[in-house]
């Protein structure tokens, strides 16, 4: 006769068989049953506490953005779930695969207000991919099993669990359960030969084609086919924010970055280009600027998983819906091998006005403070462009976006659709756990570090090895931007007293640097890079900095600020 | 742009919440539901909505896509008048001694096809089945005559024209692929 075991335990063992080996999580009442399974099972279910049930959702994050696993949370119900909110929303927009498993109330009392009840099933069901309830412990191999699948496939995003109390109690007899097949889901669309076809000679006619790179390249594993289909078409592209690392930032094709702080080539040539060729990206509105006036002149191939995001935003001619892996070859195969020399070069002069103007003077100032365009390249530099860029929000983000560069994929983490200030800590976490043999390199603000910054302490428990640069303005410097820029220089609750990070960095045990001069700027960075473990690396940068070029908000595509008149 | 009145025709699991989240779909895109109906359909399992609401084609089109990518919606679909069978119903709850005071009340019910089905000393009660407008042609008429106690309107309920079966022909499809 087979032994009864708990739901509880039937869950960790539905993890195990999900592959799951790292949990962030933080326990408490409703979810103690499970916390106490978990004590047995520490050898393959590596659980790190964190210090704030949203560090467990971004580290989550973090985790699943370099790995391309599903990344898992485990929190108690009401407070504990409702701090993962953020981090679900987040991962909701920018598709990235996670489960959070949180407690809940007995069923007997869903519904009565009960100590820590909160309906988290339908305050996270506008923010999820799915969120089920699982009430019986007869259902949770099941639930586990079918929220993998969900998380992980088609487009990828968050699913919640709400674990009653006495589904973790009660027993079962447990089966191991294996979702592979939803009947109202289908993750993966496959298009027809003639839309491909159809692709193919658009792309064959096009005399001025430009390819936008979005994350998709990377949720979809589909770098060398990416690189495969520009190579042969011979056509120059750009990345969005998410999608930075699916194309190496020096491939001779690759004209930059995207969007309002993007480069100003690429962003240029979409209103000059013939053929718009958009590749697991959402056309978001920091990437497209007015709509009504975005890339009118040109034919448009969407390259997506999602049918919805289709003619969402931007009309299109053809839509590729399914997997860019396989799209992207078969549009590749019925191409004719093509160079476009002087359209491709017709990016120069952009690159050549916007180094003079902007590039340089960021990265190779002469005189004045540190600047945050400086800090970063040279940290790119001195990982050789091979560490994971992780970024919180704000001027410290677009700068790390705009100087950091790639080799290799999955090597940026970053918030996109929701900008999530307090992101980047807890995501490096996650990322050192996620991509343990790399360089994980988080470039944060003032502010936004102050917003997660009891994860130092996670730090300090796991010695997650995070090389944290903090780049202190002493403002809440994008914002101060904006009020420069558009709200009469009113810096209504924007500049900020600050506390002696390197006495924080002290009291959790990390070592840490401040760095005021440029001269001294290397061998700090050199020292954090030798020195084993986590480093906080303070860059005291020039408070009222602007992150340039931008379109301003609402403007034209083609209409960047290359400079601020006073 | 034009907006025109849409029926969706839309099929999922009978699972709990899904309701809420089609309704959500709708809030956010800021379209109102002007009729809803939820009920079991003819395939086991499967949950039948009829909603109407006025929108762009665009919008329609929007609207189903993003109702159809819930996981446990089977399909939505948006359909204007032409190409579907409709009913709508409604009850109309009409104070006896005041009809029989004025005859003009069962000539304008009989007139408008309404039936009545109960009649006692205090009240009685009008049906009437069609669509929308001839609903409320004869509920203002009886209304403007002061006889009325209750009005109700059913949402609307609608089967497609065509000779295919799409949420069979899906169903078939998809358990092919099931492994
Ligand atoms: C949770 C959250 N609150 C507020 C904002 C709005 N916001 C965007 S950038 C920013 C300033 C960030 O300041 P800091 O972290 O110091 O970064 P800096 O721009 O100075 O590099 C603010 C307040 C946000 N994105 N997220
Ligand atoms: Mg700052």
């Amino acid at each position: 006769m087979k032994q009864k075991i708990t739901g509880a335990e039937a869950l960790m063992r539905s993890l195990e068989a999900e592959g799951v080996d790292v949990i962030f999580g933080y326990p408490g009442g409703a979810i103690m049953p499970t916390y106490d399974a978990l004590y047995d099972h520490r050898k393959t279910l590596n659980h790190i506490l964190v210090r704030h049930e949203q560090g467990a959702a971004h580290a989550a994050q973090g985790y699943a953005r370099v790995s391309g696993r599903v990344g898992v949370v485990l929190a108690t119900s009401g407070p504990g779930a409702m701090n993962t909110i953020t981090g679900i929303a987040d991962a909701m927009i920018d598709s990235t695969p996670m489960v959070v498993v949180c407690g809940q109330v007995g069923a007997a009392m869903l519904g009565t207000d009960a100590f820590q009840e909160v309906d988290v099933i339908g305050v996270t069901q506008p923010i999820t991919k799915w969120a089920y309830q699982i009430r019986r412990a007869e259902d949770v191999a099941w639930a586990v099993s079918r929220a993998f699948y969900i998380a992980r496939s088609g487009r990828p995003g968050p699913v919640v669990l709400d674990f009653a109390r006495n589904a973790q109690t009660g027993l079962v007899d447990y089966e191991p359960a294996k979702v592979d097949f939803i009947r109202s889901y289908r993750p993966v669309p496959v298009p027809s030969d003639e839309t491909i076809q159809q692709a193919a000679d658009l792309i064959n006619q096009s005399e001025r084609p430009l390819v936008l790179v979005g994350q998709g390249v990377e949720l979809g594993d589909a770098r060398e086919e990416l690189r495969l289909f520009l190579e042969r078409g011979g056509m120059p592209a750009g990345c969005t924010l998410l999608g930075l690392s699916a194309l190496p930032t020096d491939h001779p094709l690759n004209m930059g970055m995207l969007g309002m702080h993007g480069n100003l080539g690429p962003n240029v040539m979409t209103n000059r280009c013939d053929l718009l060729i958009a590749v697991g990206m959402r056309f978001d509105d920091r990437v497209t600027g007015n709509l009504d006036t975005y890339a009118r002149q040109a034919k448009v191939i969407h390259f997506d998983i999602d049918p919805s995001e289709i003619n969402k935003n931007v009309t299109v001619d053809v839509a590729v819906v399914g997997d860019c892996k396989q799209t992207l070859a078969r549009v590749t195969a019925l191409m004719q091998e093509r160079r476009h020399d002087a359209w491709v070069e017709g990016f120069a002069p952009y690159r050549k006005q916007e180094t003079e103007k902007v590039i340089e003077p960021a990265i190779h100032p002469q005189e004045g403070p540190l600047l945050m365009g400086e800090v970063v390249r040279r940290v790119s530099e001195a990982t050789e462009h091979r560490a994971v860029l992780v970024t919180d929000v704000g001027q410290n983000q677009m700068f790390g976006c705009r100087y950091f560069q790639f080799s290799e994929g999955r090597s940026v983490v970053t918030s996109g659709g929701c900008g999530t200030m307090g992101f980047g800590l807890p995501a490096a976490i996650g990322a050192t756990f996620g991509a343990p043999d790399r360089t994980v390199c988080l470039f944060v603000g003032d502010g936004g570090l102050q917003m997660t910054i009891q994860e130092l302490g996670t730090i300090m428990e796991q010695g997650a090895p995070v090389k944290i640069i903090l780049l202190n303005n002493n403002f809440l410097g994008n914002v101060r931007q904006w009020q420069y820029l558009f709200f009469n220089k009113r810096y209504s609750f924007t500049p900020m007293l600050n506390p002696d990070y390197e006495g924080i960095a002290k009291s959790y045990g990390i070592p840490s640097r401040t760095v005021t001069e440029r001269e001294d700027l290397d061998d700090a960075i050199r020292e954090m890079l030798v020195t084993p473990g986590a480093f906080l690396l303070q860059c005291a940068v020039k408070e009222e900095d602007n992150v340039l070029p931008m379109t301003p908000p609402g403007a034209n595509v083609d209409e960047m600020m290359l400079e601020i008149e006073n | 742009m034009e907006t025109k009145f849409y029926t969706m025709l839309i099929y999922s699991e009978n699972f709990a919440g899904i309701l809420n989240q089609i309704t959500a779909v709708f809030t956010r895109r800021q379209v109102n539901i002007e009729s809803l109906n939820v009920c079991a359909s003819s395939t086991p399992g499967v949950h039948k909505y009829t909603i109407t609401c006025n929108c762009t084609e665009e919008m329609a089109k929007m609207l189903t896509k993003q109702i159809e990518k819930k996981i446990d919606v089977l399909q939505a679909h948006y359909f204007t008048d032409d190409e579907l069978f409709i009913l709508e119903a409604c009850l109309i709850k009409v104070s006896t001694p005041l009809v029989l005071e004025n005859p003009d009340v069962s000539r304008i019910v009989r007139l408008h096809g309404g039936r009545i089905v109960e009649v006692n000393p205090t009240y009685s009660i009008v049906e009437k089945k069609g669509m929308t407008k001839d609903i409320l042609d004869l509920f203002s008429e009886l209304n403007q005559l002061g006889v009325v106690l209750q009005f109700v309107r059913s949402g609307r309920i609608a089967v497609t024209k065509s000779t295919e079966e799409r949420l069979d022909k899906y169903l078939e499809e998809m358990e092919r692929m099931r492994k």
